[in-house]
């Protein structure tokens, strides 16, 4: 991707990273049990309790759920970015080829940043500086990661939103981010994602803010751009139509659990949780005209009054005495897939 | 495309974990919840009402008459049975200070009432009706901001003859309104594009319901925390004015006044004759401030 | 950017005119309802009629217009408005030109007002960082507690209060010790020093910035916080800046912003101020110039200075909005 050549002039960064203990053989990114707490002046909020997943090169995985489920919190939680406190990471492991993250200092953590890991936002209008250029934006992560000087790195800036398709790069390079459209702002942010090449990008909701034909070229181009660098995508929605085009598989979050995984066409064929099946069944279709939209009754728990049991019995229309009273654990489900519920096989079969 | 009761926007988590609050409960409801567990606003509220009384009613405060004064005494450092000593002219400290209360804070009562109906009447108007009305009055208001405050009060005050308290709150409201008009209008603005508003408009609700019953309630919170901070100012203010000669004059009793009368014996050793009246100015202004940020706490407790 | 300017610059005439003009009709009403300012100069022993007379023609005030009341005299603005712009500001009852006693004295107010902005601001900023950066930690709470205090002091009760406990219980120690130097002891002097014309305004500089200081904290510390829960806060983190990137570029910049605004509209405050401070510590300025002539009654010098004062402050604003939009581009570009 890089016509302009850099020569580190600070080989520690690259050699920090260089001389870490990674295994070849372990998976590209493995979350394992990971939890999260929020202390605020109302009690603990449990964000996150106990998400696991896996995503290896090239792969898409699609993390599903409705608002404040805690998928931005995991997306973060990975990036190392939670504000600490309130947020505390109290227990699990995120490990980037076998390394723990959770383990590294906070200095070797920063270097991951962006270098091995980056993370696309939601809303480029509020997530770029609006104080500084574009470019200058792009080129500060060559100037303090690859110690290039301004005007390399202002090169490289040029060259990356080529590489995203913006027009005219040469001249957009010195405009301020509220002179862009939300289009050619959300390609910035995947521009800055890409920099420096890293293994895995993080897309928290990338299109949400965008007009539903332009989501679809936004869309498409990190796709085109995730399969011709082969990194690891993670992509964040609450849509189940972003995610049924580009994603491999798939963990859907329901209050801070991650209660079914399983590969994308498993998954539309036929779910294994009762939420993953509302949410399926409320997807407006073209076939099912006419007929009344299943929507999910009730709301979310409050993640500082998280029910006994199981966490989605209180709108669950399969749920029994049992799911009150005893937390589900993630069973196996054939096909290599996970649920969280008592009654999967009913849920499955149905 | 997806799930109506997905398409809420993921907030930042520490929303999502705010108590279930009474659905209910409007935005006065909720501050006076919130202000009710603010001790600051116990203690201002405390300081604020003992001032207001000492204004309303010396005579419960004190025997001494602040007028009967005894050259004999002048000067009369604190002692056990007067608290506060005597002034130079020989009379009681704590009379003087209970008597000096009520000139300042009508002025400042009175010039935070004409402020706030000029400020809201105007930020309203202008902040409805863009065009000419917001053309017309923001130029106004730019004008009168151009003013430094205390320069124009000292040209327009030593003009006056004589200087009462209608004059005096007169100056400081010509002088004052600008601030709260800007609030009031940013404010109105801000309300006038909310959805419910557009709601009402559908309806085919007129301009004056929307005014009152929507816009009004929702816009005025801004300018009732400003205006219990204002009313310090006023405090201060006044007291500033006629240190410099252009507020109160004697034989009137105000702090301003005993200010000015006691810092030249102050620098000869009798502080107290300073620093008693500086302390009933200053815990007056502190009580007013604490009170208006303990209400901005309380109707947005994001921005503490 | 020259867009901003040419509009900004179209805005400012306008202005000043109206502000002039308002300063105008004020003393145009309150001469018409307040009565005679040379009446009043003599008190109870008035002059012989013909010098009142004389009086009222040499400064202006024969002007029939002057009896009506609520006419707002266009004429005397007219003419008023063509003097200023021949830099003739008139003369004060003693004869002298104003420019010459406005001449006399800037030095010292310029200098007085450059210490308190320069002291506000950089105490005002690091206090207000350090209180943003540890939010409801000791230093916050710190801040917070004294800032409320600072505020809740009107500058001419701070003024006095510190010219007895510093300059004069704090200078009488310092003067009495012999291992201090002269210059020294200088800043500790409960008035001004004419061979020590910064040092002995250091003080009085202090005591003016100490309300806007105390603003300028609290401004920075709420901007700050605001700033660093900002998404392109987070963006900077995710890039991999180090933490002192991040606060020092990505988030200081954008919270000084409201602070520059707020410098410009400070000007006017402190240009006030300076009458309070240099009335108490008996510094020959502009401002003790006002406050003197106030005691004398001499309108006419009242008027002309906080007229020049005004036009000190539009322009220093006028110099702050084009500074604002300097640091924020979305402002440049509109």
């Amino acid at each position: 991707m890089t016509e302009t050549t850099i020569e580190s002039k600070r080989g520690t960064e690259n050699e920090v990273l260089a001389n870490l203990p990674w295994d070849a053989n372990a998976p590209l990114l493995e979350v394992d049990n990971l939890q999260v707490e929020f202390h605020t002046r109302d009690g603990v909020a449990k964000a996150i309790n106990g998400v696991s997943f896996t995503l290896d090169a090239g792969e898409t995985l699609g993390i599903l759920g409705e608002s404040g489920c805690g998928k931005s919190v995991t997306a973060q939680a990975i990036m190392g970015i939670l504000d600490i406190p309130p947020a505390k990471i109290t227990g699990g492991s995120i490990k980037l080829n076998g390394v723990d993250l959770l383990q590294l200092d906070e200095k070797t953590r920063r270097h991951v940043r962006a270098n091995k890991i980056a993370i696309i936002f939601q809303d480029a209008l509020s997530a770029l500086n609006p104080v500084f250029t574009v470019g200058w934006q792009l080129a500060e992560l060559y100037r303090k990661h690859s110690g290039a000087s301004r005007a390399q790195a202002k090169a490289k800036a040029v060259d990356l939103l080529k590489l995203v398709r913006i027009p005219a790069a040469e001249q957009r390079v010195n405009a301020f981010p509220h002179q862009f459209s939300g289009g050619m702002r959300q390609r910035v942010m995947i521009a800055m994602a890409l920099a420096l090449e890293p293994d895995i990008i993080i897309a928290d909701e990338p299109t949400t803010a965008l007009d539903v034909t332009v989501q679809a070229q936004v869309m498409q181009l990190l796709a085109d751009l995730q399969k011709s660098q082969n990194m690891g995508l993670i992509l964040i929605t609450h849509d189940m139509g972003v995610v049924a085009d580009v994603v491999d598989k798939i963990t859907v979050m329901y209050a801070g659990d991650a209660v079914e995984r399983a590969d994308v066409y498993q998954i539309y064929e036929r779910p294994a949780h009762p939420y993953t099946k509302a949410l399926l069944e409320s997807i407006p279709r073209v076939d099912m005209k006419g007929q009344e939209l299943a929507a999910i009754k009730g709301l979310p728990p409050p993640l500082t009054q998280l029910p006994p049991g199981c966490s989605f019995q209180p709108r669950c229309r399969f749920a029994k005495d049992r799911c009150t009273t005893e937390d589900p654990p993630l069973y196996d489900v054939p096909g290599n897939r996970k649920s969280a519920c008592h009654y999967w096989e009913e849920v499955f079969n149905s | 495309m997806s799930d109506p009761a997905m398409s809420l926007q993921e907030g930042p988590p520490a929303e999502q974990t705010e108590p279930a609050k009474d659905a209910n409960r409007s935005l006065w409801g909720d501050a006076w919840y919130e202000l009710k567990r603010n001790p600051i606003f116990w203690v201002a509220s405390t300081m604020a009402i003992f001032v207001i009384l000492l204004a309303v009613f010396p005579f419960l405060w004190t025997n001494a008459d602040p007028s009967t004064c005894r050259l004999a005494n002048s000067r009369e450092k604190p002692s056990a049975d007067h608290w506060f000593g005597y002034t130079f002219q020989g009379c009681d400290m704590w009379a003087k200070v209970v008597y000096g209360a009520s000139k300042s804070l009508a002025v400042a009562a009175l010039a935070t009432t004409f402020t706030t109906i000029i400020g809201i009447t105007m930020g309203t108007l202008a902040g409805f009706f863009p065009g000419w009305v917001d053309t017309i009055i923001s130029r106004v208001t730019d004008i009168f901001f151009g003013l430094p405050f205390l320069l124009g009060a000292v040209v327009f005050l030593q003009l006056f003859q004589i200087r009462n308290v209608w004059t005096i709150t007169t100056v400081l409201t010509l002088l004052g309104w600008t601030t709260l008009t800007r609030i009031m209008r940013g404010s109105v603005l801000s309300t006038k594009n909310k959805d419910y508003v557009d709601a009402a408009r559908a309806l085919g609700a007129t301009n004056g319901h929307i005014v009152f019953k929507h816009i009004l309630p929702n816009a005025i919170a801004p300018v009732f925390v400003l205006s219990t901070i204002a009313l310090g100012g006023y405090i201060g203010a006044e007291a500033t004015l006629t240190f410099l000669g252009v507020g109160f004059q004697q034989p009137n009793t105000t702090w301003g006044l005993l200010i000015q009368e006691g810092q030249p014996y102050a620098l000869q050793g009798d502080p107290h004759l300073l620093v008693i009246p500086c302390a009933f100015v200053v815990v007056t202004v502190l009580a007013f401030i604490l009170l208006g940020d303990a209400l901005r706490d309380a109707l947005d407790p994001r921005n503490r | 950017m020259g867009r901003y300017l040419a509009r900004r610059l179209l805005q400012f005439i306008p202005v000043v005119v109206g502000t002039m003009f308002l300063l105008h009709y004020m003393t145009m009403l309150s001469i018409q309802f307040g009565g005679d300012p040379i009446r009043a100069l003599f008190g109870d022993n008035p002059p012989p009629a013909q010098v009142i007379e004389a009086m009222r023609a040499r400064f202006g005030l024969d002007n029939g217009c002057l009896e009506q009341k609520g006419n707002p005299c266009v004429g005397i603005f007219w003419d008023r408005m063509l003097q200023y712009l021949q830099f003739d500001f008139g003369i004060n009852f003693r004869g002298r030109e104003i420019t010459d006693l406005v001449g006399e004295r800037w030095p010292v107010t310029l200098r007085l007002t450059l210490i308190a902005i320069i002291f506000e601001t950089i105490v005002g900023v690091i206090l207000g960082v350090m209180a943003g950066l540890r939010k409801d930690k000791f230093v916050d709470n710190f801040v917070r507690f004294s800032t409320t205090l600072l505020i809740a002091f009107p500058t001419f009760v701070f003024g006095v209060i510190i010219q007895v406990l510093v300059a004069l219980a704090l200078g009488d120690w310092i003067k009495a010790q012999d291992y201090f130097p002269t210059w020294f002891k200088a800043m500790f002097t409960p008035v001004f020093l004419s061979d020590y014309p910064w040092l002995s305004l250091v003080i009085p500089g202090l005591v003016l910035g100490a309300f806007s200081l105390a603003a300028i904290a609290r401004l920075t510390r709420t901007s700050l916080i605001e700033n660093l829960r900002s998404d392109y806060v987070r963006t900077a983190r995710a890039k991999g800046l180090a933490q002192r990137r991040v606060i020092g570029v990505h988030t200081l910049r954008n919270s000084l912003i409201p602070v520059v605004t707020y410098i410009g509209i400070d000007v006017g405050t402190l240009l006030g101020g300076a009458l309070v401070t240099e009335r108490i510590f008996n510094i020959p300025g502009v401002g003790g110039l006002v406050f003197q002539s106030v005691t004398q009654k001499d309108s006419t010098v009242v008027i002309a200075v906080v007229t020049m004062l005004t036009l000190v402050f539009l322009t220093a604003n006028l110099i702050v909005d084009v500074f604002y939009a300097v640091l924020d581009p979305r402002i440049r570009y509109e």
